[in-house]
């Protein structure tokens, strides 16, 4: 297996699907002659030319508008946005057009879209451009919500997420872009809907998605090392569709669970989760189910400081000793 | 009642004068189909309670929606706004799928889960019926995107009312369409109020709306949306850009509605409009009568004839009553059909991890 980098993992996929399926088309700011603002889509406009990797201008309501119609007639748009945080200015579009058209038409139209780009805090950019939106977009029905924590994931799920045909949006995150992981160099997909046990482990659950899993990672490491407890810990990959068998499962095993989520607490998908615990695993539970968040401020700028607002592996552990 | 002596006569124009007889009476006849189907949907809406939500009328524009579909050939398509019961009727739904849809009955054309404002038939290029003022912009301007995707000669008539010319996201669309190429023809149907807001109290003009086209070098027109004949012709002028070049244009259509912008609109008669301005209007530019006496005077219709098709198409709209009247409501679970396509289709895809939260 090759070790490369997250944003290489995700070019892979649209290379893969652009040659694979003539209706495939990336379309953003920046994503053809400029390679991409986080190199993304390097190389790919040289490659495929104009017709597959297109340019847009700085106008999120039309272009992302104008990819879902593309997508009623049956292209299979790939939409980035330079930051999810701008989702703000094609809001109406997404939850309005891609997400509804299928039920008001009855089922006669689907948008076989993907929306993709950044979608994470811990940058020092400031509160514009640092928010997670997966629980804004998973909030409304007709859409699918997907977030990869690590190269191999964020390329089998991203090439699944193209050939979908619902309109499906794809969280990445710009502090993973660099990192290396292996990816197999034979063709894979990774289903939507089908969380990963990243550890197994008997005494607690630790729920993440996103970077977040790898804070939990660390945090189960840490648990096993300094502390004797053996955390199970499962990345999500996918909040709608969500797992929920893999997540009641695990719970039913360890009896306790600690969502880390770097989505802010409040109806974020952590609540979600919680909410669903209590209802359906209230007698396997030993303890509360606590939530490790994104702290809940608007992201704070000062370099210093944002680090603390977003989950940390100490977080997770002094909430896991608390239950223990 | 004579009406103001036209500098040109659109019957002229090529794709007017190679009109069939036949042809003229079924523009005329698709006219009245949408208002004998509006008026009794109007009517049932207030005096049998049979419909819920929001109804916004089309009387008094029809002939640009009839006018504008009469010239699509399979790779045009159309996408509108709120006010689509016009153009629905207009590209070939039925007024059963559009009746029952207006009762939120199964048979409608969205299985009664749209409503008024969101009717779509993509078998017929239809692309809706859509709720958000302006919202439709983009999308039509990507149904552009896909036919030349795609290598087809073919554009996308995207309408639009005079307060959606001020939404942002319109704009945005304008630009790309220059900028790209697109074949996309925006139809500004100018019905002079936003809702409540006249055209003057909301935009500022100088000549015209189309007239903001120039900003984005996109060759635009103004039209008089009164004459069918006239529709047809600066549409086909579009269309034909569209077709050859690739190239957008943003087309104004001046038009009037009779009714409130919906039903709920209390304040039409004699509030932000008076009554002489709208019985005038009637009187003098009723795109209906118009065509009529046009017909009339071309020696191929007579009052009787007209009469009978009148009668025909209000047969047809009551029978559609009857239609929505008697078949069935939605069922409970129906309310999860249509979300996702993969779970609908029963998919390895939607059958993966949960897709709902309600229990």
């Amino acid at each position: 297996m090759a070790l490369i980098e997250y944003r290489e993992a995700l070019n892979q996929a649209f290379a893969e699907e652009i040659e694979r399926d003539p209706n495939v088309v990336l379309i953003g700011e920046e994503v053809a002659q400029y390679d991409g603002a986080y190199k993304v889509t390097k190389g790919l406009w040289k490659k495929y030319g104009d017709k597959r990797v297109v340019d847009t201008p700085i106008s999120e309501a039309a272009f992302i508008g104008m990819g879902i119609g593309a997508s009623m007639l049956g292209l299979r748009p790939v939409m980035e946005l330079m930051f999810w945080s701008f989702c703000t200015v094609a809001y109406d579009q997404i939850v309005n057009n891609a997400a509804q058209v299928r039920y008001m038409s009855g089922g006669l139209i689907n948008c076989p879209i993907v929306i993709r780009g950044p979608a994470n805090g811990g940058t020092n950019v400031g509160a514009t451009h640092s928010h997670t939106p997966e629980n804004w977009l998973a909030n409304v029905p007709g859409l699918k919500v997907v977030s990869a924590a690590n190269a191999y994931d964020a390329k089998g799920l991203m090439k699944t997420a193209i050939r979908d045909n619902d309109p499906v949006m794809f969280m990445e995150n710009t502090l993973l872009y660099g990192e290396k992981w292996e990816v197999p160099e034979e063709e894979y997909l990774i289903p939507l809907g089908k969380a990963d046990i990243k550890k197994e482990g008997k005494d607690v659950t630790l729920i993440a998605h996103g970077r977040a899993a790898l804070t939990a990672m660390k945090a189960a490491e840490l648990l096993a090392a300094e502390h004797d407890v053996d955390a199970e810990v499962i990345d999500l990959r996918s909040i709608r569709p969500l797992d929920e068998d893999a997540i009641l499962a695990s719970v039913r095993k360890t009896h306790r669970a600690v969502l880390v989520d770097e989505n802010k607490p409040f109806c974020g998908v952590s609540a979600q989760i919680a909410a669903m615990l209590q209802e359906k695993a209230f007698d396997d539970l030993d303890a509360p189910v606590l939530r490790v968040t994104a702290l809940d401020a608007p992201a704070i700028y000062a370099p210093k400081v944002e680090p603390k607002q977003l989950p940390r592996p100490q977080d997770v552990i002094a909430k896991v000793l608390s239950i223990r | 009642m004579e009406t103001a002596v036209k500098a040109k006569d659109y019957a002229l124009a090529p794709i007017n004068s190679k009109l069939s007889k036949e042809e003229k009476i079924d523009l005329l006849y698709g006219m009245l189909r949408i208002r004998r189907f509006e008026q009794e949907a109007l009517n049932k809406y207030q005096n049998a309670g049979a419909m819920g939500g929001f109804l916004h009328l089309y009387i008094g524009q029809e002939s640009v929606a009839v006018g504008a579909c009469s010239l699509m050939g399979d790779n045009d398509h159309v996408i509108t706004a709120y006010r689509c019961h016009g153009h629905a009727l207009a590209v070939g739904m039925t007024m059963n799928e559009c009746m029952a849809e207006l009762y939120g009955k199964s048979t409608g054309c969205s299985k009664g889960k749209g409503g008024s404002m969101h009717f779509f038939a993509p078998d017929k290029n239809f692309w809706g019926g859509h709720g958000i003022v302006g919202g439709q912009t983009p999308l039509g301007l990507g149904l552009a995107y896909g036919i030349k995707y795609k290598g087809l000669k073919g554009a996308a008539l995207c309408f639009l009312g005079d307060g959606a010319v001020n939404q942002g996201c319109f704009y945005e669309s304008l630009n790309m369409a220059a900028l790209f190429g697109l074949p996309v023809i925006y139809v500004i149907e100018n019905n002079k109020y936003s809702m409540g807001t006249s055209l003057e109290r909301s935009s500022v003009v100088r000549d015209c709306l189309a007239q903001r086209g120039e900003a984005f070098l996109i060759d635009w027109a103004q039209a008089n949306g009164e004459d069918i004949y006239e529709v047809r012709a600066s549409v086909q002028t579009a269309i034909e850009r569209a077709h050859s070049k690739s190239r957008p244009t943003l087309l104004e259509l001046d038009t009037y509605r009779y009714y409130g912008h919906s039903v709920a609109d209390a304040n039409h008669k004699g509030g932000y409009r008076s009554n002489d301005e709208l019985d005038a209007y009637k009187r003098d530019h009723d795109p209906i009568q118009l065509f009529k006496r046009r017909l009339i005077a071309e020696g191929i219709l007579t009052d009787e004839d007209f009469d009978k098709l009148n009668e025909e198409a209000k047969a047809e709209a009551k029978a559609s009553v009857q239609f929505a009247e008697e078949s069935p409501i939605p069922s409970d679970a129906s309310i999860f059909e249509d979300v996702y396509f993969e779970v609908d289709r029963q998919t390895e895809a939607g059958r993966t991890g949960k897709h709902f939260f309600h229990d």
